[in-house]
């Protein structure tokens, strides 16, 4: 991932003798790392009743005057050319504005690409609508824009194409022998030796070696991408569902070939990401039919362009081997595997990280490998890598602690590290025995029959299962904050961020009162916006304490500005930044807390209606100096239907270890929406993909299922609530982690339960008979 | 064509095709309804018709005229809303908040429907004159009204708690931790 590397050099130039280690242990922590006067409260939405009235405003719900609508006919072959093309029909159907396919769209540069081009947002690099070349079934050919959408869809309709096919890699099985490694993972070796871990394992007392499955999966995101798109001369508007506002700003620039300057990306509520709302085909193709048409453009996928025009998560085929000795200690851990990804996109698929951080071994062989296919490109979805990852590796922990005769809880406590087992850094913060503590009290663990098979209720066969979550903590850099503090005690706080469900106005208005000292009904914080300054992207849990980081600077910056403000009449005279502290309202001595100032009467007597600071977020140093990881515990009880094969999950708990909680109440339902999105990896998602002509074959929420309301159970949700002392406000990012090890915990109770050990997902009735 | 929408009549030249869904969204710029698949698959664009719930994405415009629809804007306002809006926030039964207002809208149909009897799959009497709407029921009829964030525990709680007789307070949200 550029931007991981990006991280890294940036660290690098700050100290460039740095050792691990050596530089910020050194930091003292976040000073608010413990402070709970508005962290860890739980405050309701600030934009609930907004949501709630239907009032939130979404990106195909922008009036504008003279707005027309676009359609999309999408390619019906995987690999070739377009032969005939035959747009009269369409052109002259009523209504029609524009017909537009490579033949008359304007000239454009290829978009740069997410992770590879430190301006992308683009998830493919390939060139949108440039020639009659063919590169994925479901790849956009033409665009029809018209008066009204019904007009535009016809229309689209009436477009007759003829493709010349070519031959086209598509299948996994077919292409596996040819798998290589990609140069990196994320910034990360794609491979990791430590010993000969293949003969540990041939060696060991008790040995597990098995393949794990995992399908393609898709984001299905309630609100399906949507642009709304105007120009003025040069300048262009856009109205988008985004996690990245800037990055597609300057994707979209860099198509265009115009200044960033000219580009506004606005985003202020999107209807669920999971890692899918990137710059797609459809941004470039509204805005270049927008200039065409000299209209503004709404392009609004349908569901069915979801599915064939934006990507999902890929494909897996995993091996986990597992060598253990007489005493519960690992003598070699293999974790490799292959993914299928495209020859224009950077999405690996980082199936092998949880191993690299999770368990003691003495030898260890982790390793992936990738197939080019021809596909829509491959994107990263809620806990990439890790969600599926753990499914292989912790049902393979599961499957040796069966064969030694351990319980799994207690197996994993005997594989515990001191430090981080590959890269050999300290952990920042650990604590997952204790989180397997908590969970398996609150679930009643210990109740567990370790004999499959053995509890039953009439037709109904009940097991549980246990297994391990994990997530990096990312810290995004070039992220920047700005504080507008007003004469009448309250503040704006600015930064181009996202929200897309995680509370983004609740959970950063609460960090920034308490870093100002202010009540949080006095703190506003404004995002969705490129026009603010610059935020990160909404992607690896990072946004949380990428704001943190950036707040907090720009709070350093406006103390100074503040006692400098103040002057020598106020009982803050003569005080250094590193003395003061934001309390009440004001600034506060720290060693006397009667010598205050609050923030009215310092810039009251000023005669300042409003003090700005901006300031960027240093880099994440604490990233290279520690491994930063959050951790959990999902405890699951489900029952199989002995005769119909049917799983119902019915308990669960997860326990996790993420840092502090800013915001209990909309933290749980983060925890819960990951572990939901896990029930369905177990048990029902699959994107079926059609090896002979590349179409995916599902492309609706009827026919790709995602748990429904009877498919959720009540989620327990617990965490340790230990602040992580080199992060900013000892937070961790939580949208990702709940997704991690459902599949394992699902898969290990269904095992529990019927005796079957499924290793490919999803664990469908048909497995189970 | 005449539509009589959230007490309001509206009057408007349409396309045949247009659905009830783009009608609300484009024309009149209702976009509290919201548009999630546009094949009767989501329950994004449930709004009440006469009290009952539809997907407005599979009902033609055309089909109703001079019939009362009611909008998710009908139900309630950000300054006053209905006790189930309220009850949304309070047990944070939304995160992205685009299934919201289809939640909400299909669970005040489901809340009649399940007062006159209508059974769901998950019924044992078929014969009753009234459906005790258990933690089941819930969860069986509010099935098709998805929600990919996942906020499927706070919306069967909002539900619960809009229904349970008097006090008209919030309820005590459930300690979720620690
Ligand atoms: S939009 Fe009508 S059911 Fe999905
Ligand atoms: S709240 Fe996002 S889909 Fe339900």
């Amino acid at each position: 991932m550029s931007l991981i590397r990006d991280a890294i050099d940036a660290v690098r130039r700050l100290v460039p003798e740095a050792l691990p280690g050596a530089l910020p242990s050194e930091a003292p922590p976040d000073p608010l790392i413990d402070a709970r006067r508005v962290i860890g409260t739980p405050l309701s939405r600030v934009d609930g009743p907004l949501k709630v009235a239907g009032k939130a405003r979404f990106a195909a719900e922008v009036p504008l005057d003279g707005l027309v609508y676009a359609a999309l006919r999408y390619s019906a072959v995987a690999r070739g050319r377009i032969a005939v093309l035959d747009t009269a029909a369409a052109e002259a159907a009523p209504g029609v504005l524009l017909v537009m396919t490579h033949r008359n769209a304007p000239r454009l540069s290829p978009p740069p690409l997410m992770m590879a081009d430190p301006r992308g947002a683009a998830a493919s690099s390939l060139p949108v609508m440039q020639d009659a070349t063919i590169r994925w079934n479901g790849e956009p050919v033409a665009l029809v824009v018209a008066a009204t959408q019904e007009q535009a869809e016809h229309a689209a309709s009436l477009i007759r194409i003829d493709y010349e096919a070519e031959a086209a890699a598509l299948s996994f099985d077919a292409a596996k022998p040819h798998a290589a490694p990609p140069g990196d993972i994320l910034g990360e070796p794609t491979t990791i030796k430590v010993g000969d871990a293949e003969a540990a394992v041939a060696g060991a007392a008790f040995r597990v070696d098995r393949i794990y499955r995992t399908p393609r999966h898709n984001h299905c995101a309630i609100e399906p991408h949507a642009v709304t798109v105007a120009w003025e001369g040069d300048s262009l508007t856009i109205h988008d569902a985004t996690q990245m506002v800037h990055l597609t700003r300057s994707t979209m620039a860099a198509v265009f070939g115009i200044a960033e300057e000219q580009v506004r990306v606005l985003s202020p509520f999107v209807g669920g990401g999971f890692g899918n709302k990137a710059v797609w085909n459809h941004h470039v193709l509204a805005a270049a039919a927008a200039r065409m048409v000299n209209r503004p453009v709404r392009l609004a996928l349908s569901r069915e362009g979801v599915f064939r025009a934006t990507g999902g998560r890929t494909l897996t085929e995993q091996r986990v081997a597992l060598g253990a000795k007489a005493d519960g200690t690992l003598a070699g851990l293999i974790h490799s595997g292959v993914t299928g990804i495209t020859s224009h996109n950077q999405c690996p698929e980082q199936f092998s990280f949880p191993a690299r951080h999770l368990y003691a071994a003495d030898s260890f062989l982790i390793t992936q490998s990738a197939v080019e296919l021809d596909m829509v490109a491959n994107t990263f979805m809620r806990a990439p890598g890790e969600s599926i990852g753990t499914f292989a590796l912790e049902s393979a922990i599961d499957e040796l602690a069966e064969t030694m005769g351990l319980d799994p809880v207690e197996l994993r406590r005997r594989l515990e590290p001191e430090r981080d087992p590959t890269s050999g850094l300290a952990f920042s913060s650990r604590h997952l025995v204790e989180a397997y503590r908590r969970g398996a009290e609150r679930f009643g663990w210990d109740r567990r029959n370790p004999t499959p098979r053995a509890r039953r209720d009439g037709d109904w066969l009940i097991g549980q299962g246990v297994a391990t979550a994990t997530y990096p903590y990312y810290r995004m850099p070039g992220g920047e904050a700005r504080i507008r503090l007003r004469a009448d005690g309250h503040a704006v706080v600015q930064m181009a961020a996202h929200e897309m469900g995680m509370g983004t106005a609740t959970v950063q208005a609460q960090q920034a009162a308490e870093r100002l000292g202010l009540p949080v009904e006095r703190v506003t914080f404004e995002y969705g916006d490129s026009a603010l300054p610059r935020g990160t992207l909404a992607g690896g849990s990072s946004q949380s304490a990428s704001i943190a980081a950036a707040v907090a600077a720009a709070q350093a910056v406006l103390v100074e500005q503040l006692l400098r403000l103040a002057g020598n009449d106020s009982p803050l005279a003569g005080l250094k930044p590193a003395e003061v502290e934001a309390r009440d309202g004001g600034l506060c001595y720290r060693d006397d807390p009667r010598r205050c100032e609050s923030y009215a009467s310092i810039l009251r007597r000023a005669g300042q209606d409003e003090l700005v600071a901006e300031a960027a977020a240093p880099p994440p140093a604490e990233t290279q100096a520690y491994s930063m990881h959050s951790y959990g515990a999902q405890f699951c009880e489900l029952r199989v239907n002995a005769v119909t094969g049917e799983t119902r999950v019915t308990r669960w708990v997860g326990s996790f270890n993420t840092g502090r909680i800013l915001n209990p109440k909309t933290a749980a339902s983060q925890f819960r929406g990951g572990i939901i999105m896990g029930l369905g990896l177990a048990l029902t998602e699959e994107t079926l993909f059609d090896e002979r002509t590349g179409r995916i074959m599902n492309p609706s929420l009827a026919d790709y299922h995602v748990p429904v309301h009877l498919d959720v159970p009540e989620i327990d949700v617990i965490w340790n609530d230990i602040p992580d002392p080199h992060s900013p406000l000892g937070l961790h990012g939580i949208g990702e982690i709940g997704i991690t090890g459902v599949g394992a915990a699902v898969a290990n109770a269904v095992h529990n339960a019927t005796g079957i050990r499924v290793r490919e997902l999803p664990i469908t009735l048909d497995k189970l008979l | 064509m005449r539509f009589i929408i959230n007490g309001q009549s509206v009057e408007r030249a349409l396309d045949a095709r247009t659905s009830l869904l783009d009608l609300l969204r484009d024309h009149l710029h209702l976009t509290g309804t919201k548009k999630g698949c546009n094949q009767g698959a989501c329950g994004a664009c449930t709004v009440l018709v006469e009290g009952e719930r539809i997907n407005a994405c599979l009902a033609l415009a055309v089909q109703y005229q001079e019939r009362p629809i009611t909008t998710i804007e009908g139900l309630g306002e950000e300054v006053a809303l209905h006790p189930l809006q309220r009850a949304f926030i309070e047990h944070d039964g939304f995160q992205c908040g685009y299934c919201t207002p289809g939640q909400i809208c299909s669970a005040v149909g489901m809340m009649a429907e399940a007062g006159r009897g209508v059974p769901s799959a998950v019924t044992a009497d078929l014969d009753g004159d009234s459906v005790d709407l258990t933690h089941d029921e819930l969860r069986e009829r509010m099935s098709g009204n998805l929600c990919r964030c996942g906020a499927h525990n706070g919306i069967i709680e909002a539900i619960q708690a809009a229904m349970a007789p008097a006090p008209a307070q919030a309820a005590p949200v459930k300690e979720d931790a620690r």
